[in-house]
């Protein structure tokens, strides 16, 4: 697996690349493209933010790029794996081992407890589960003490961080969140940033994350700006002010175009 | 409002789909049932009313043939009160144009083989009576003539094609006596319906068939056409006044039809109700798939419905609202069961009339009762299930627009509801328990009262056992599926209200076919193992139409190449004091009887029937006091005083009465014993020879049946099975509209789940396994129905076997476990076929899509 990667931050090696991607809706008249020519790399043990206004494209390039949605054209890696051109049944595969999901509305199982949520992953490989790992994760998540409720029983900061705790837990080479602090309030929503920025620093976990907010992007290593399905600008080390100010710029220019 | 409510009729008409089905299903069992009864008693009617055109008085000798279309089996009569001269002094009357007496009773024809044509119970012969011309207007003759001498017969079209006889042919007759041959003279057709209907119909001269059929000079019946102008009531009193006083019948033409009608209409009814209780079945198990769509389907709008009270609808205008959509639904499916019933009602009667040519046929009759009843029952039952579901979307407070996307699991306690189910159930148990262990008609009713008080119960607690049962698989599930068996385990018991509506569908077929199937196994066994452990005798002679035999035949029989052992079987009702009259006294000859039956001696031997002493069995020696030396006084029948002296008890067995007594004793006191068989060991064993010698040395009679042990029990058993096919093929509308609620609940839970499922799909489960945990939970559903509807089947079927076997001895509770096991795996199938269309749906969906917020 890929455990030896995990600490390789800054090494410069992509945990996942696209080069030239493009995303073409409909046709004709009703053709949108929501990807245009799109080529990014995201380094391994990097916390990486895609930011933009809506329709802009982010979320369909996280899509595209963790083998949830296809491609028109161009290239997407995850590792060394190439998804354009595989199967369903091989893109599944994928996803269920090398990459983790973290979705805006949690997305637990209400039938399973926390633990049972976590596990699910490696429960639907087949896989042995880590002992040792499993417990600094739910340790670090600070979830210890409630792993046999049921999603129902927690609160929704408390379900974002067993959502957390799922991506985590088999090792993924990526872990993808869309919109992660989109459905909690601010104080629930800055743990599990904490949390994410955490895992990366001191788990070496590769993390790329959607949003809009930039508080949420301000945590990230780095910041990715897609506009009309193109990227425009990347920020490193970013702060909240310099975040919104980028995005200031991109509403002035919308609206004076 | 009612536009909004139709507007969500069209919008989910997929979703709807499943349960305008059932509804129609349900519906066009009522209206096919009515459909093809009402056409069955009209055609039924017309063609037995043909049969009465010419009769304006029957004269009819009572406890004798009547000569009616109808009864053909009463026992010969004692008096011959109709004579020759009756049948003249009643054509004398003034007001009879026409007199016929008519002579009628039972009457075998043997086909070229030599077995009988048609049934028994249906094989009639009657006397030809030609006019100046040779012709009988009633037996119009197709082919060659009526019969005018002994040795001369008539046979109707269809048992002649049957047989493939030709006019000129040998053919072999056999009425009340001897079988003999005769001529076939002609081919004749009739409107009898009971000719018609399949039977056999040999016509004699007069004299032959009053010779054959009943005693020289006497008739059975005289039917008098009266003159024009004299009323049938007219010619009624005339001929009241010249018939003998007593042993006669009279009736009009018009009562004659009268009592047809009725009796069709009886016998149309009693179908008809019995149908009619499937198709009730049918529909009672669409109403939990009614009330689990609404359920569903006001789930899923919770938002929509809260808006409409936050915009200002009351909570009656919610109500009212829902119970549109089912109007809406209940109005079309219910058209399209009418429809579907007028089908089914045609298609019954073609398959009916393929199975049985003669069956009448006739226009479908669409009576406006089936049109209204259909409809009014498919709306009501639509309407009133959605009831309870439409009240509850009402009390949707109108904030729950507002909430978030997520929707909360209300799971509202089922604390309320295990309370009634338990008292309910626990009171059904009690009182079929206690039933069980009763005897006669009071252990029925409280067995008949608390079933459906049982069945109700548990219907009610099915939510509460759901968990506990469903556990039950769950490490099998696991280990076997891995993760989406779990998955399905967890899912099946999600909602158990749901689970439990679903299941229950299957449960209640699978109460009723594991009952009848088991009570159906239980007595064929029974009977099985009476026959088999008494009876050694290789073969049983008996009369197919259950008349007595004649006494010569066994020594006919005794004659016959390869018979070891023969001995006829008496039977004698004689007061017995401190017995009574209605012990039958079974009689056997002394030096055969070793040979034929084989009875478990608890004291004495039967070697006793040799020295004209008489064997009881246990119980009866018990409840009597009697033990080898005791004796027994006893009248016969015609009056002579016996004195019966006990030289043995043996073992109680069902296949022989409780007194057995020698031959030799019971015919020196009683002349005319019933005989109805005769016993036959043969020296090689039932052999196809030893059989064709028997029936050779008697005649080659077509009514004579040659049977052995086993071909009793198979024809005992080919009746049961008959039966329980017919329950089969009446339940199996049933179980189709459990099917439909099983692919209703799962459509709909897919659609429930559907980000969840996308969730799976995107963490890494293949669609094989998304399909797999659909297809699993659906199977889980299904046997859950099914196993409680097995074990609730075998528990009723119990219980009424107990009460039964107070009648019949030897008769225990034997389950079928094959059958058990295949009813199971057919319900395992059903689950399985039930979640191909949800399951596929669940794998193809979208990931993306699914997963989206709203």
């Amino acid at each position: 697996m890929s455990t030896s990667t995990a600490y390789a931050a800054h090494t410069g090696v992509a945990a996942a690349r696209a080069t030239g991607l493009n995303k073409v809706y409909g046709e004709g008249e009703t053709r949108v493209v929501a990807l245009d020519d799109v080529s990014v790399a995201f380094g391994q043990g990097e916390f990486t933010a895609i930011m933009g206004p809506s329709g802009s494209g982010k979320s369909t390039l996280m899509h595209c790029m963790a083998g949830l949605d296809a491609v028109s054209s161009g290239s997407a890696t995850i590792g060394d794996t190439e998804l354009v051109g595989l199967k369903d049944k091989q893109l599944t595969r994928l996803r269920r081992d090398k990459i983790g999901f973290i979705f805006q509305a949690f997305n637990l199982l209400p039938t399973l407890t926390a633990l049972e949520n976590i596990t699910l992953p490696m429960d639907i490989a087949g896989r042995k589960v880590d002992r040792a790992w499993l417990d600094r994760v739910v340790e670090t998540v600070g979830l210890s003490g409630r792993l046999s409720h049921r999603p129902a029983q927690l609160s929704g900061g408390q379900q974002q961080r067993v959502a957390c705790a799922r991506a985590l837990a088999s090792k993924p080479e990526i872990i993808f969140a869309d919109e992660p602090t989109g459905n909690l309030d601010s104080r629930s929503g800055a743990e599990i940033l904490s949390f994410l920025r955490n895992s990366v620093r001191e788990l070496g976990q590769t993390v790329v994350m959607v949003t809009h907010d930039p508080v949420a992007a301000s945590y990230a290593d780095r910041v990715v700006f897609l506009a009309d399905g193109r990227i425009v600008d990347e920020l490193h080390h970013p702060t909240a002010d310099s975040v919104l100010d980028r995005m200031r710029r991109f509403d002035a220019k919308g609206r004076t175009s | 409002m009612y536009r909004t409510a139709l507007r969500n009729v069209l919008a989910h008409k997929g979703r709807l789909l499943m349960t305008a089905l059932a509804v129609l299903l349900g519906t066009a069992f009522v209206a096919g049932t009515l459909v093809f009864s009402d056409t069955m008693g009209r055609a039924m009617r017309n063609s037995y009313s043909t049969s009465f055109s010419d009769v304006s008085v029957l004269v009819s000798a009572t406890g004798g043939d009547g000569g009616g279309p109808v009864d053909s089996d009463a026992p010969r009569g004692d008096r011959a009160v109709l004579t020759a001269d009756t049948v003249k002094e009643l054509a004398a009357l003034p007001g009879t144009e026409r007199a016929r007496g008519v002579v009628s009773g039972f009457t075998a024809v043997a086909d070229k083989k030599g077995d009988l044509i048609g049934k028994a119970w249906s094989s009639r012969g009657a006397n030809f009576v030609p006019d100046a011309s040779g012709a009988d207007p009633r037996y119009p003759m197709a082919e060659g003539r009526g019969p005018r001498a002994a040795g001369e017969v008539a046979l109707n079209r269809q048992a002649a094609d049957k047989a493939g006889y030709h006019v000129g042919d040998t053919v072999r007759v056999a009425g009340n006596g001897a079988a003999r041959d005769a001529v076939l003279t002609g081919v004749f057709t009739t409107d009898d319906p009971q000719v018609t209907s399949g039977g056999t119909l040999a016509l004699m001269d007069t004299a032959t068939a009053q010779q054959e059929l009943l005693e020289p000079g006497r008739f059975s019946s005289v039917v008098l056409t009266a003159k024009p102008g004299t009323s049938e009531a007219q010619l009624l009193d005339q001929a009241r006044a010249k018939a003998p006083a007593e042993g006669v019948e009279l009736q009009t033409g018009q009562e004659l039809k009268d009592e047809q009608t009725r009796m069709v209409a009886d016998s149309v009814s009693g179908m008809k109700t019995m149908l009619l209780v499937f198709a009730g079945i049918s529909l009672f198990v669409g109403i939990f798939i009614i009330v689990n769509t609404f359920t569903m389907l006001i789930a899923q709008r919770i938002k929509e419905l809260a808006l409409l009270r936050a915009v200002g609808a009351g909570r009656g205008q919610v109500t009212l609202s829902v119970l549109v959509e089912a109007l809406a639904i209940g109005v079309v499916a219910s058209v399209g069961g009418l429809l579907a019933g007028v089908g089914i009602g045609a298609g019954l009667q073609s398959l009916v009339h393929s199975f049985d040519e003669g069956m009448p046929t006739g226009s479908l009759v669409v009576a406006p009762v089936t049109v209204v009843g259909t409809l009014v029952v498919g709306v009501l039952v639509t309407v009133l299930s959605a009831l309870l579901p439409a009240v509850r979307a009402s009390r949707i407070p109108p904030v729950a627009a507002m909430s978030s996307g997520e929707q909360p699991t209300t799971q509202r306690g089922l604390v309320i509801r295990n309370s009634i189910g338990a008292v309910l159930a626990g009171a059904g148990l009690g009182l079929i328990l206690a039933g069980a262990n009763g005897t006669g008609s009071n252990a029925q009713h409280l067995l008949e009262f608390g079933a459906p008080l049982a069945l109700i119960g548990v219907f009610v607690l099915l939510p509460l056992l759901s968990r506990p049962v469903i556990a039950l698989v769950g490490p099998a599930l696991a280990g076997v599926f891995g993760t989406p068996g779990k998955l399905a385990r967890l899912n099946a018991v999600r909602n158990p209200r749901r689970t439990a509506s679903t299941a229950a569908a299957l449960t209640i077929g699978l109460t009723l076919v594991t009952a009848l199937t088991v009570i159906g196994n239980s007595v064929t066994s029974a009977v099985t193992s009476m026959v088999g452990d008494t009876m050694k005798a290789d073969y049983a002679v008996n009369m197919a139409n259950g008349r007595q035999l004649s006494t010569d035949l066994t020594g006919l029989v005794a004659k016959a190449d390869g018979v070891k052992a023969v001995s006829q079987v008496d039977n004698v009702w004689w007061d017995i004091e401190g017995v009574g009259k209605d012990r039958a006294i079974e009689g056997y000859d002394a030096a055969a009887f070793d040979q034929l039956i084989d009875l478990t001696m608890r004291s004495g031997s039967t070697a006793a029937l040799g020295q004209d002493q008489v064997l009881v069995n246990q119980d009866f020696a018990t409840k009597h006091q009697l033990s080898v030396g005791s004796t027994l006084r006893a009248t016969a029948a015609e009056g002579a005083p016996v004195t019966l002296t006990v030289g043995g008890v043996f073992e109680a067995t069902e296949g022989v009465s409780p007194i057995v007594a020698p031959n030799r004793l019971i015919e020196a006191n009683d002349p005319h014993p019933l005989v109805q068989q005769i016993l036959v060991k043969g020296v090689d064993g039932p052999t196809s020879a030893l059989k064709q010698s028997i029936k050779d040395a008697t005649g080659r009679n077509p009514v004579m049946e040659v049977r052995t042990m086993q071909d009793m029990v198979d024809d005992f058993s080919r009746i049961i099975s008959t039966m329980l096919n017919l329950m089969y093929g009446l339940l199996g509308m049933a179980v189709v509209v459990a099917v439909l609620g099983v692919i209703n609940t799962l459509a709909m839970s897919v659609f429930e789940r559907k980000r969840e499922i996308g969730m799976l799909r995107a963490i890494g489960l293949e669609r094989r396994g998304i399909k797999r945990m659909i297809r699993l939970e659906s199977v889980v559903i299904s046997l859950f129905g099914a196993v409680i509807g097995v074990l609730l089947g075998c528990f009723l079927a119990w219980s009424a076997l107990r009460i039964l076997a107070s009648e019949l001895k030897g008769l225990t509770t034997v389950i079928p476990y094959g059958s058990v096991l295949l009813f199971l795996g057919l319900a395992a199938l059903v689950g399985m076929v039930a979640a191909l269309w949800p399951a596929r749906r669940a794998a193809r969906m979208d990931i993306l899509s699914s997963i989206k917020t709203d």
